[in-house]
């Protein structure tokens, strides 16, 4: 188990390293740079850019230097001294920018998943055991409706509702005197009270999943000799059900771990803007659009770290849970 | 279908032992499913001998599982046992337990389950969890009867495996299931139904997916730990060669019903019905192989939901009387003692008339 483990951390080396690397070239790929973008943007408010400027600039940042040069800045930079470099639009270093996004990114994310599994868990569960019974109707019409609504159409649908029947501020997660306010309880109040929403809009369709997914699999289990053979030995039925089927049937809430953040950023950035969430989603699209190469460099780096340490996490976890795998 | 004449007196006549382990009577079961009724069990009377072997002879689907499933009361879904009883007498001469009426996730039947009745199954590579230990199971089952510590659990767990074979049990009872060849899982499974030493084991073809050496040993020792725990087994086959080594008492089931029984020397001697003899007939032998074909029952099992009117075998059956067979369901006829066919080639033709005349 612990040279599982330690393999699997050294895999992550080469793994981050490329990523890295991909992740420089793709961003670098579009034609132009952050200057030309800017120059741009300026032409079209009818200013021009001084090109000598931009040329001053372009030497400073070191943007006429080939990629390979670059990366090795950049990549050097938060190696040695932990300095994501400057964000060329906020005009303010990466560092400063991305934690806090971050930080929100995976509360928001824990907050999702832990949603998820409270719900597909028993939902899941009863929908198998009572296949067929109204109960399992009425969850499978609610999965099917969860994976079929669009989550920005049911965050602005939950938006209206919250704001014209409840009164509350929607949008974001702080009401606006909390936004800017630092850290306090009053402050982590306001933040529970604002999670719901997205939480839920987040949450419904991989929730709607995962309860479809229950279902198959402890189908698939509920009627396996094993099963059949515990009953046969005076096993109680609830015992008998949580201790055998649903063990098997636990993979894939495992599994979910690790896929639940880069789904959260790559996959729900409408939502997130529709929500206006101060996650890492609506900053990294942002930054892709106006070619802020190190601020998107820098949150694709730390998104790909968390994955692969959610990954190694539902990796150990699956180790731990399935001797089949730990085995092999 | 019409009422069947009470012309032999089914169990009367089939307790050649005068000590029933089990006896059961009429037992119906229906399977209800999307595409109509299944009747996979039709009026079966047998009994069980105590401390003795049933075997149950049939192909697949003639309901011979079911039956050993009835008597845990665990009939998979969509089936249910629609009639008869179950009688399960504890002590010879103590009052039974009719098992049809108890409530199938209740204590009291739970308590039987693997407690007095263990199951061994046909399919030792999925009747162990795949993710707990053969240990972990072995205890759930001796702690659930039995009221044994932890430690007293383990030791026992540990006798039982040595007790079938298996090398080195200490060590084993931390493994996993998948750590073990087919052969090997099937003793851990039989350890395991016979850990809190049940009065009847119920053994459903526990050697169909075994190769045939291992087939071999797993029978031995199933001969072996009977004469030495006593224990009364139902075993279910369609290998009558098998049948053959271990049976003290047969019954041939066709389509959910129980065609011919007795004790197994007569029967391999001088079998009545024809789907015995046919069955009989097609056992390879080394005698036969040599320039002749293999005999075989024309025909295929029928569809369960288009069974033929009458004898459900008459389209099959060699012998079978144009008119009679194909329309009248036969009953249990004795045919000496013990033996009981379901067969109008040994009925009486006036009661066969008479049945004939009621229908029309």
């Amino acid at each position: 188990m612990f040279s599982f483990i330690l393999r699997r951390i050294l895999l992550m080396i080469p793994t981050l390293i490329a990523i890295s690397v991909v992740t420089f070239i793709v961003i670098q790929l579009p034609p132009g740079d952050f200057l030309t973008a800017l120059t741009a943007e300026r032409a079209q408010q009818n200013e021009t850019l001084d090109s000598s400027l931009v040329l001053a600039l372009r030497e400073r940042y070191g943007l006429d230097q080939p990629w390979y040069t670059q990366y090795w800045l950049w990549i050097s930079g938060i190696l040695f001294r932990g300095d994501f470099g400057q964000s060329f639009e906020w005009n303010l270093p990466v560092s400063s920018l991305i934690w806090d996004r971050l930080g929100l990114t995976l509360i928001v994310s824990v907050t999702t998943l832990v949603f998820v599994w409270l719900v597909s868990f028993p939902v899941g569960i009863y929908s198998a055991v009572r296949q067929h019974s109204p109960g399992d109707m009425i969850a499978t019409f609610l999965a099917f409706l969860g994976l079929a609504i669009p989550n920005f159409l049911m965050a602005l649908v939950l938006m209206y509702f919250a704001s014209r029947f409840f009164g509350q501020s929607v949008g974001g997660l702080f009401s606006p005197e909390y936004a800017n306010a630092g850290w306090s309880l009053g402050r982590v109040w306001d933040l529970i009270t604002h999670l719901w929403l997205p939480v839920l809009v987040l949450g419904s369709s991989g929730a709607a999943a995962l309860i479809r997914i229950m279902r198959a699999n402890l189908l698939d289990e509920l009627h396996k000799p094993y099963v059949e053979i515990a009953r046969a030995r005076g096993v109680s039925e609830a015992r008998l059900i949580f201790k055998y089927p649903v063990r098997v049937a636990l993979n894939p809430f495992i599994s979910t771990v690790g896929w639940v953040l880069p789904a959260l950023i790559s996959g729900e950035v409408i939502t997130a803007i529709v929500l206006s969430l101060p996650t890492a989603g609506p900053l990294l699209l942002n930054a892709l659009f106006s070619q802020d190469m190190y601020l998107a460099g820098g949150l694709i780096l730390l998104l790909s770290v968390l994955t692969l340490v959610g990954t190694l996490l539902s990796d150990i976890l699956l180790a731990v849970f399935d001797p089949r795998i730990r085995y092999t | 279908m019409q009422s069947i004449p009470m012309h032999a007196d089914f169990s009367q006549t089939a307790r050649p032992a005068h000590d029933p382990l089990v006896e059961i009577e009429g037992l119906k079961v229906r399977f209800f499913t999307d595409d109509g009724v299944v009747e996979a069990l039709e009026d079966v009377s047998l009994t069980v001998p105590r401390g003795k072997t049933l075997c149950i002879v049939g192909e697949s689907g003639s309901g011979k599982s079911i039956t050993g499933r009835a008597l845990l009361n665990q009939v998979p879904s969509p089936g249910k046992v629609v009639g008869g009883s179950i009688r399960y007498f504890r002590e010879p001469d103590a009052a039974p337990v009719e098992i049809t009426t108890l409530d199938p996730r209740g204590r009291d039947m739970r308590a039987i389950r693997g407690g007095e009745i263990g199951l061994i199954s046909q399919e030792p590579m999925a009747a162990l969890s795949p993710v707990h230990t053969i240990g972990n199971q072995m205890r759930e089952a001796i702690q659930l009867h039995l009221k044994l510590g932890r430690k007293a659990a383990d030791a026992h767990a540990v006798e039982m495996l040595a007790k079938v074979g298996i090398p080195r049990p200490a060590e084993r009872l931390d493994r996993y299931s998948f750590e073990f060849s087919g052969g090997m899982r099937q003793r851990i499974c039989i350890a395991l139904a016979l850990a809190c030493s049940p009065r009847l084991l119920i053994a459903d073809e526990p050697t169909t997916a075994l190769d045939v050496t291992t087939q071999a040993n797993i029978i031995d020792l199933l001969l072996d730990l009977q004469s030495e725990l006593g224990v009364s087994v139902m075993f279910i086959t369609h290998d009558l060669g098998v049948v053959a080594e271990i049976a003290d008492e047969i019954a041939v089931m066709y389509l959910g019903r129980i065609v011919e029984q007795g004790d197994s020397v007569s029967i391999f001697k001088d079998p009545k019905h024809p789907y015995t003899r046919a069955l009989l007939r097609s056992i390879p032998t080394f005698a036969s192989t040599r320039g002749g074909r293999l005999e075989t029952i024309r025909g295929m099992v029928p569809s369960p939901f288009a069974r033929p009117t009458g004898c459900t075998f008459n389209p099959r059956c060699e012998e079978a009387i144009a008119g009679v067979c194909n329309r009248v369901v036969p009953w249990p006829v004795n045919v000496g003692p013990g033996r009981t066919v379901r067969c109008h080639l040994h009925a009486d033709r006036a009661e066969i008339d008479r049945a004939l005349e009621s229908q029309s």
